[in-house]
């Protein structure tokens, strides 16, 4: 074997090795960001209404805005005693976004207008969010079943018609 | 495949579902009595439906998002969650914990009327729900 072709076999197999570290470590990532031991409270109060959205899709920030203003949220009141908001505020933001999801406050604090929000939905019209199906990108689980569990592996979103 | 992890991550939930449950402590019937003895005056059910299904000069009414026969799944008007049904004839968990009620009327009334209720309209309400059949 001339001596290129066993440095571009190298090279080839060098790249895989990476790439394949890159994607484990990706899958990691995603897992550290929503994988988190739930938090009774915050299931059965923020889940009443929504999806219990996972900590890791806001920085702490944004978290202390949202459960400062329950009384105010997102148009409804949303109040709780302050021993639960106390815990599950706490909570949050011990769990808050890294990394990508944990650089920038959200715009209003809207998860939806996080730019990584925005750049993993961008193939998403506008007309597919206004179905009845699906009605506002606040319901996650429209097209990710498994949201209220933490699981938004992109690869079982299934868009309803 | 049934992860290590998913189970550390489910069993701890379930059971603290399981201990929440287990707070339940009253009754429709009881709840009734309390608003009624608050309010001084007996309570009308027909007077409930109105109230739940009127708007009270803002956006939504009760009705908006449990539907005007709340035997049946109701879905939040914002977030598209599905609510299930408020009569207790066709869902026993409703009006069985009295913290539970008083949280939820204090959110909803603001939302909807734009005040707290009072025992009166929370005894008519409670009345006409606990009336329903599926």
């Amino acid at each position: 074997m001339p001596e290129s072709t066993r440095m571009k076999k190298h090279l080839v197999s060098l790249a895989s090795a990476a790439l394949l570290a890159l994607s484990f470590s990706g899958c990691a990532l995603a897992e550290r960001g929503y994988a988190v031991a739930p938090n009774a409270k915050h299931q059965q109060e923020c889940g009443a209404c929504h999806v219990a959205y996972p900590p890791g899709m806001l920085p702490a920030a944004s978290w202390q805005h949202i459960m400062g203003n329950l009384g105010k949220h997102f148009g409804t009141d949303a109040s709780l005693d302050d021993a639960s908001t106390r815990e599950i505020t706490a909570w949050l933001k011990a769990n808050e976004g890294t990394g990508r999801r944990g650089g920038e406050e959200a715009v209003q604090n809207r998860i939806t207008k996080t730019s990584w929000f925005v750049r993993k939905h961008d193939e998403v019209s506008a007309s597919t969010w206004k179905r009845a199906s699906v009605g506002s990108a606040s319901n996650c689980s429209a097209c990710h079943a498994d949201a209220a569990k933490g699981n938004f592996n992109e690869h079982q979103v299934r868009i309803p018609k | 495949m049934l992860s290590l992890k998913s189970i550390a991550l489910c069993v701890p939930l379930s059971l603290a579902l399981w201990a929440g449950a287990a707070h339940a402590q009253t009754t429709p019937a009881e709840q009734i009595a309390g608003y009624v003895a608050q309010s001084g005056q007996p309570a009308q059910a027909a007077r409930g439906q109105e109230f739940f299904t009127s708007k009270h000069g803002k956006e939504w009414s009760c009705s908006t998002c449990h539907t005007a026969k709340p035997t049946v799944e109701g879905k939040h008007a914002s977030t598209g969650k599905v609510i299930a049904p408020m009569a207790p004839a066709a869902n026993d968990k409703r009006f069985t914990d009295a913290a539970k009620t008083e949280k939820w009327f204090r959110r909803n009334c603001n939302d909807v009327v734009g005040r707290e209720c009072t025992p009166a309209e929370k005894a008519d309400v409670l009345t006409w729900l606990a009336s329903l059949k599926p």
